[in-house]
C-alpha cells in the first residue's frame, strides 16, 4: 500500500489544531508536523482545508437486511462516507431483528466488503425487539457488536430493563435507550405545542420522553449500571441528566442535528420530512441543548439517520413514516448552527462528534496523532446548497433539502484509503 | 366577483375580504335555497366531485345539493367503494379525478392535512369537508353566516363554544374565522378534551368552567361528543358529562337574554345539549343546514369563476 501525505491542512483535534502535513503508513498515522518528506507518497494539496477526525456516529439505521428498498449496508456507508463518517454504530432493527450472532456476523461482514465505514452494529436488547426476553447479547458482543439497543420499541417492562442493564455490563456492553413512553405517544405524530394544535394535529408531550429517561436514570444509579440516553430533545432531559452525572450515575448522551438546529414550526404545511421521533421540539428546548453541549451533559451528537422510500414519506403526515436521512447533512448542520453560530469551537465539534462517540463505544477514532488509525476527513466552511437527490443515501427525506448550509466534507479517508472525494474538489 | 384562491383548506389564512365577500354571497345563494325555483346556471357546465374518505349525511348532501342548484355536473365517490380499499394513494386517486377534467375536488379525510397535500398535486381547486382534528372551513363559515344574520355583524360578540375543542375541526374553524372578524371567543369543556396548557390555539380565551364561558354570551355552541372519547379514559361518564358541561335551559339562562345556540350537529341530545334547548326558540340549529347550502353554493361558485 502506497503513503499517503496530506499536506497543508490545519490539521484539528479535541485538544487543538495546527497547520502542516500529516503522513500515513499501512493505515495508521506515521507522523504530523511541517513539511514531511513527499518520497513514495500519494501527496494530497488540502490548500488550508481542516484535516478532521472521521466521524463516529453514535446512531443510525442502514435498513440492512429487509428493507433494502429504503437503504442498504453499501448505499448506508457510501453516504456515511460522503458525510465524513469512518464509523457507524447501527440499530437493530432491521428485517430479521439483529438479536443473534448470525445477523451481526452478516452485517459486519457485508460492511467490510462495502469498505466505505466501519459498521458496529447495536443488537437488540429483547428477542425479536418484542420487550419479553433478553436476546443473546454476550454472542452478539463476540461477533462485533459493541452495544444493546431496541431503540424505537423501547423496554417497557422495567423488571426486564433492569435486568438488560446488569447483563450487559458482563459482556462490557451497555444498553442504549430510545426513551419514549408509548402510551402517553399515543396517536402523536408531532411536538404537543400550539403549531400542533394551529394544525390539528395530535401531539407528543415532553413526559413521554423525560419520564422514561427518569426511569432508566434510577435503574442505572442503584444497579451502577451504564446506560446510554439516545437523541435527547428536550430541556427537561438535559435537566434530568445533567443532575444524574452531578450524582455519579454512569449516564452518557447523545443529541442529533435536527434538534439542534429545527423546530416544530418545520411541521407547517404538513411537511412529513419533519416528522421524527422524538419530535422536533422548539428555540428554547435548542437553546437547552447546545448549553447541555458546552457544560458537558450533552456527550456526543449523532445522526439518528433514518432514511425511508419515497412511498414510505409521502401523503398523510399521520401515516408517514417517521425519520430524517441524516449522514450527508449532518457535519454541514452542526458546522454552521454551532461553530459558524459561535457557540462551539471546531474543536469542541470535533469532541462531541469524534473523541466522545468513539470512548463511549469504545472503539478506535477520534483523534489525529501518530500510531492512530488514518480515519479522518477534509472539510471547509465553505457554503453549499443540500440536494437531496444527489444524496448517496437511498433517503431523500430531508427537511433540509434546498437549504444552504456551511461546511462542505471535501475527502474521506477510511485507514488511510480514500472512500469519498467531492466532485469539485 | 370571484376568489383569487384555488383552494379552500382552511379559514386559518383566509382573509376578513375574503370571508365578507363569501358571506355576502351567500345571502343572495340563500334566496335559491329558500324559494321556489332551485335550479340556478351558476355552474352551468362545471365538474364537481365530492370525494369522502369518512361517512357524512349533512355535509355531503348539502355539497351536492349546491352544486345541483346550480346546474353543475356532480359525482360522488365513497372511499369505501373506490380503489382507496386496493391500496391507491391518496395522491394517485387525487390525480386519477384530476384528469377527468373536474373543476372541484371537495375532500373529507379522518387525517389532519390531508386536503393540503392533496391541492398540492391537482389542477382542480380543492374544498376541505373536513380533515382529522384540523379544520371544517365550510361549516366555520355557515355558522359565520348564521351569526351575521342573527346579529348583524361580529365586533365585540363573545361566542361560548363548548366541549369537545380539542378533537374539533369545527371549533378551529370557528375560532379562526371569529376573531379574524373581530369576536370573541371562548373555549370551555372537560381539560381532557381542551388543548394542553401551554398548547392553546391562539385567538381564543379559554374558561374554567362552561358556566363562565357561557356568562353574557351572544352565541352559544355546543360541540358533538364523541362517545368513543370515553373509552379512551377522557371522560368518566356521559352521565357525568351532560352534569358538568351540557347546554341545558340552566347553563343557557346565564347567557344574554337574546342569546341564540348553535350546534354543528349531529346532535347527542341529552349529553352535550338538552332537547328543551335544542327544540326551543333560541335553537339556529336548522337555519345552520340551511346556510350550509348557501355556503357552499357562494364557495363553489366564488372558485370556479377564478379564471373567468
Amino acid at each position: 500500500m502506497k503513503n499517503l501525505l496530506i499536506k497543508n491542512a490545519v490539521i484539528v483535534n479535541r485538544d487543538g489544531r495546527q497547520t502542516g502535513d500529516l503522513l500515513v503508513r499501512d493505515g495508521l498515522i506515521e507522523a504530523i508536523g511541517e513539511g514531511l518528506p513527499a518520497e513514495g507518497c500519494e501527496v494530497i494539496d488540502a490548500r488550508g482545508a481542516y484535516l478532521l477526525p472521521g466521524l463516529v456516529d453514535l446512531h443510525c439505521h442502514l435498513r440492512d437486511p429487509g428493507y433494502e428498498y429504503k437503504e442498504d449496508i453499501f448505499s448506508g456507508t457510501r453516504a456515511a462516507a460522503a458525510g465524513g463518517f469512518t464509523s457507524v454504530l447501527c440499530m437493530a432493527n432491521t428485517k430479521p431483528v439483529n438479536d443473534c450472532a448470525a445477523i451481526t456476523r452478516y452485517i459486519v461482514e457485508k460492511a467490510q466488503a462495502a469498505g466505505y465505514c466501519k459498521v458496529y452494529p447495536y443488537g437488540a436488547v429483547t428477542k425479536g425487539l418484542e420487550g419479553k426476553e433478553l436476546a443473546e447479547m454476550g454472542d452478539m458482543r463476540e461477533a462485533g457488536a459493541v452495544a444493546f439497543s431496541d431503540d424505537g420499541a423501547p423496554v417497557d417492562n422495567t423488571r426486564l430493563m433492569e435486568a438488560a442493564l446488569l447483563y450487559a455490563g458482563r459482556f462490557d456492553g451497555y444498553i442504549a435507550v430510545h426513551p419514549e413512553d408509548r402510551s402517553l405517544t399515543a396517536d402523536g405524530v408531532m411536538n404537543r405545542g400550539v403549531t400542533a394544535t394551529v394544525l390539528g394535529l395530535p401531539g407528543i408531550s415532553r413526559a413521554a420522553e423525560e419520564g422514561p429517561i427518569a426511569r432508566d436514570l434510577i435503574l442505572a444509579e442503584e444497579n451502577r449500571a451504564r446506560v446510554h440516553i439516545c437523541h435527547i430533545s428536550t430541556a427537561g432531559c438535559v435537566d434530568l441528566i445533567r443532575s444524574a452525572k452531578a450524582r455519579g450515575v454512569r449516564v452518557t448522551c447523545e443529541t442529533t442535528p435536527h434538534y439542534l438546529t429545527l423546530d416544530d414550526t418545520a411541521c407547517e404545511g404538513y411537511d412529513v420530512n419533519a416528522k421524527v421521533a422524538p419530535p422536533l421540539r422548539t428555540p428554547a428546548d435548542q437553546e437547552a441543548l447546545i448549553q447541555g453541549l458546552l457544560d458537558g451533559t450533552i456527550d456526543a451528537i449523532a445522526t439518528d439517520h433514518a432514511p425511508h422510500h419515497i412511498d414510505d414519506k409521502v401523503g398523510e403526515f399521520l401515516t408517514a413514516a417517521k425519520g430524517i436521512s441524516g449522514f450527508e447533512t449532518a457535519f454541514a448542520s452542526c458546522y454552521t448552527r454551532l461553530v459558524k453560530g459561535g457557540f462551539l469551537t471546531l474543536e469542541q465539534l470535533v469532541e462531541k462528534m469524534c473523541w466522545n462517540p468513539a470512548r463511549i463505544a469504545n472503539i478506535p477514532g477520534g483523534e489525529l496523532k501518530a500510531g492512530a488509525i488514518a480515519d479522518m476527513f477534509l472539510a471547509d466552511g465553505e457554503d453549499w446548497t443540500v440536494d437531496a437527490q444527489r444524496f448517496y443515501s437511498k433517503g431523500r427525506n430531508t427537511p433540509l433539502d434546498g437549504k444552504t448550509l456551511s461546511g462542505r466534507v471535501l475527502m474521506t479517508f477510511q485507514d488511510g484509503r480514500i472512500v469519498h472525494q467531492r466532485e469539485e474538489f | 366577483m370571484a376568489l383569487k384562491r384555488k383552494d379552500l383548506l382552511g379559514l386559518r389564512d383566509i382573509t376578513r375580504g375574503e370571508i365578507e365577500e363569501i358571506l355576502k354571497t351567500a345571502e343572495t345563494m340563500k334566496k335559491v335555497v329558500v324559494g321556489p325555483n332551485k335550479k340556478t346556471s351558476h355552474l352551468q357546465g362545471k365538474s364537481i366531485v365530492t370525494l369522502f374518505y369518512e361517512n357524512s349525511t349533512r355535509t355531503r348532501l348539502s355539497f351536492e345539493l349546491a352544486s345541483k342548484y346550480m346546474s353543475a355536473v356532480a359525482a360522488n365517490i365513497a372511499a369505501s367503494s373506490s380503489s382507496v380499499k386496493k391500496g391507491e394513494t391518496l395522491i394517485d386517486t387525487a390525480q386519477t379525478i384530476d384528469s377527468m377534467g373536474t373543476d372541484v375536488i371537495i375532500m373529507r379525510h379522518p387525517m389532519s392535512g390531508a386536503p393540503h397535500i392533496m391541492a398540492q398535486h391537482v389542477r382542480s381547486s380543492v374544498i376541505n369537508a373536513g380533515d382529522g382534528t384540523n379544520e371544517h372551513p365550510t361549516q366555520g363559515l355557515l355558522d359565520m353566516l348564521t351569526i351575521q344574520e342573527k346579529k348583524g355583524g361580529f365586533e365585540g360578540l363573545k361566542v361560548a363554544i363548548v366541549g369537545d375543542v380539542v378533537h374539533s375541526r369545527v371549533a378551529r374553524s370557528d375560532v379562526f374565522g371569529l376573531t379574524r372578524m373581530g369576536a370573541r371567543v371562548v373555549l370551555a369543556g372537560p381539560p381532557t378534551l381542551l388543548p394542553a396548557p401551554g398548547c392553546e390555539l391562539p385567538g381564543a380565551e379559554y374558561a374554567p368552567t362552561v358556566e363562565e364561558a357561557v356568562e353574557d354570551a351572544d352565541v352559544v355552541m355546543a360541540l358533538r361528543i364523541q362517545l368513543e372519547r370515553q373509552k379512551k379514559g377522557l371522560f368518566p361518564s356521559v352521565r357525568e358529562y351532560a352534569r358538568f358541561f351540557e347546554i341545558d335551559p340552566k347553563m343557557l339562562s346565564l347567557a344574554k337574554p337574546d342569546a341564540f345556540v348553535m350546534h354543528p350537529g349531529p346532535i347527542n341530545r341529552g349529553v352535550e345539549i338538552s332537547s328543551y334547548v335544542a327544540n326551543s326558540d333560541r335553537s339556529v340549529i336548522n337555519e345552520q343546514v340551511t346556510n350550509g347550502v348557501a355556503v357552499r353554493m357562494a364557495l363553489l361558485y366564488l372558485l370556479t369563476r377564478r379564471d373567468a
